[in-house]
């Protein structure tokens, strides 16, 4: 009977801990968020955190979107060919980059490669008691420290996913066109005719900027909340890569259906 | 790390190479319809069927694009599939030009192709193309012809 009662009551933990913690998450981005006048102020913060979350991320994102766009034309071509529309490789390369991969490997990439450093980064700052020491001297760590970073992968995200994209075309062209011999003509023709600019273009981008909103937040969010202890950080940063991951396939499951799902 | 210039000047071009990458997305990648702009016209035409004909479905003159299909839907009154798509402005059409659904190759996508009439009169924004036929629906086809195959046989 106790066992049972205990149970029950760890269900209730449970639920009223996570409810908190998504209470401070929300609080968080709403402070974060109305302290967005300091990246005008202060251009220079802003400008740190640019480097390190975007120009640093550019690497991997241009190798992953190189090699992305070359396996999805190589396999591609193997089963366009036994139709003879083989022609259709671009159409297909660049739909399913800037539609699909793009956004979403980008994210993930992102989460593994800044969202880490951002909440370990964090994290540490609240392990050796920085984060205290500037509220004692009355400086805003919302705007010094979380805003900056949490803009800086915004505006990074869907810069990040252009690239991605435009860089695993170019990986598609060279295999397709250089390596495998389809016509660049039809290459790129058939590409342009059946990618739109806003249906496919413009939704891709939307689909990356809320990506990096989401990855972002859950990275400052879990550095911010971390126990202040060197395993807590550990665990924080784990954290932010898994959870990162299950919101950015879950939402990206949402937003196709609401941007292709339909007619 | 970096001096402030130099860390200025990679994210500077971090953002133009981010920018110049969905400039050759929108460019190269993509077209906006080409049909969108405001040099052009709507006409409307009816069809008993439209087999499979969809919006954005190109139409064509002699082979070459001049206009796209934007709108389909099912007059009530006559239970005829009511099409309207825009064409290029430069492109005048005597008034008698005749529509009618075709299938680019054996699986491609369907179109609307254009036969020019004789009429000195030009189609103007909002008119009807009176003579119109049908997508074939591949169904509808191979059932007369087993019918007829079969009535052949008697």
């Amino acid at each position: 009977m106790n066992g049972l009662l205990d149970m029950i009551r760890g269900i209730g933990v449970k639920v009223l801990n996570s409810v908190r913690r998504m209470g401070r998450g929300h609080l968080f981005i709403f402070h974060t968020i109305m302290s967005f006048g300091i990246i005008f102020k202060e251009f220079s913060l802003l400008m740190k955190q640019l480097f390190s979350v975007g120009v640093l991320s550019v690497q991997i994102i241009a190798v992953s979107g190189l090699t992305v766009g070359m396996v999805l034309s190589l396999q591609g071509y193997n089963t366009l060919v036994d139709f003879g529309a083989e022609q259709s490789l671009g159409q297909m390369v660049a739909l399913s980059l800037v539609r699909e991969m793009g956004p979403v490997l980008t994210a993930l990439l992102f989460a593994g490669r800044a969202g880490s450093a951002l909440t370990a980064e964090i994290g540490l700052m609240k392990v050796t008691e920085q984060l205290p020491a500037m509220e004692i001297m009355a400086v805003d760590p919302y705007r010094k420290v979380i805003a900056p970073r949490f803009f800086a992968g915004v505006i990074s995200m869907p810069l990040l996913a252009a690239i991605f994209s435009a860089i695993g075309v170019f990986g598609g062209y060279l295999v397709g066109v250089e390596l495998l011999g389809v016509d660049s003509g039809g290459f790129w023709s058939q590409m342009q005719s059946k990618v739109g600019l806003y249906e496919d273009i413009v939704n891709g981008v939307i689909k990356s900027i809320v990506f990096g909103i989401v990855v972002t937040w859950i990275a400052v969010f879990e550095g911010f909340d971390a126990v202040p202890t060197t395993e807590g950080v550990s665990r924080a940063t784990t954290r932010t890569v898994v959870n990162s991951a299950f919101a950015v396939l879950g939402l990206d499951f949402i937003l196709t259906a609401l941007m292709f799902g339909g007619a | 790390m970096f001096s402030k210039a130099k860390l200025e000047m990679t994210v500077g071009i971090f953002v133009v190479i981010g920018l110049a990458a969905l400039l050759f997305l929108a460019m190269k990648v993509s077209s906006l319809s080409s049909f969108s702009g405001n040099d052009v016209y709507e006409v409307v035409a009816k069809f008993e069927n439209v087999g499979g004909l969809k919006v954005r479905a190109p139409v064509m003159m002699a082979g070459v694009s001049i206009g796209e299909v934007n709108k389909i839907s099912l007059d009530t009154s006559t239970y005829e599939a009511k099409v309207s798509f825009v064409l290029g402005g430069k492109y005048k059409l005597p008034i008698d030009t005749s529509a009618s659904i075709f299938t680019s190759g054996l699986l491609g996508e369907q179109y609307i192709s254009l036969e020019p009439g004789g009429d000195d009169a030009f189609l103007k924004a909002g008119d009807q193309i009176k003579l119109s036929q049908s997508a074939m629906v591949l169904e509808q086809v191979l059932g007369q012809f087993l019918f007829s195959k079969a009535a052949g046989d008697e």
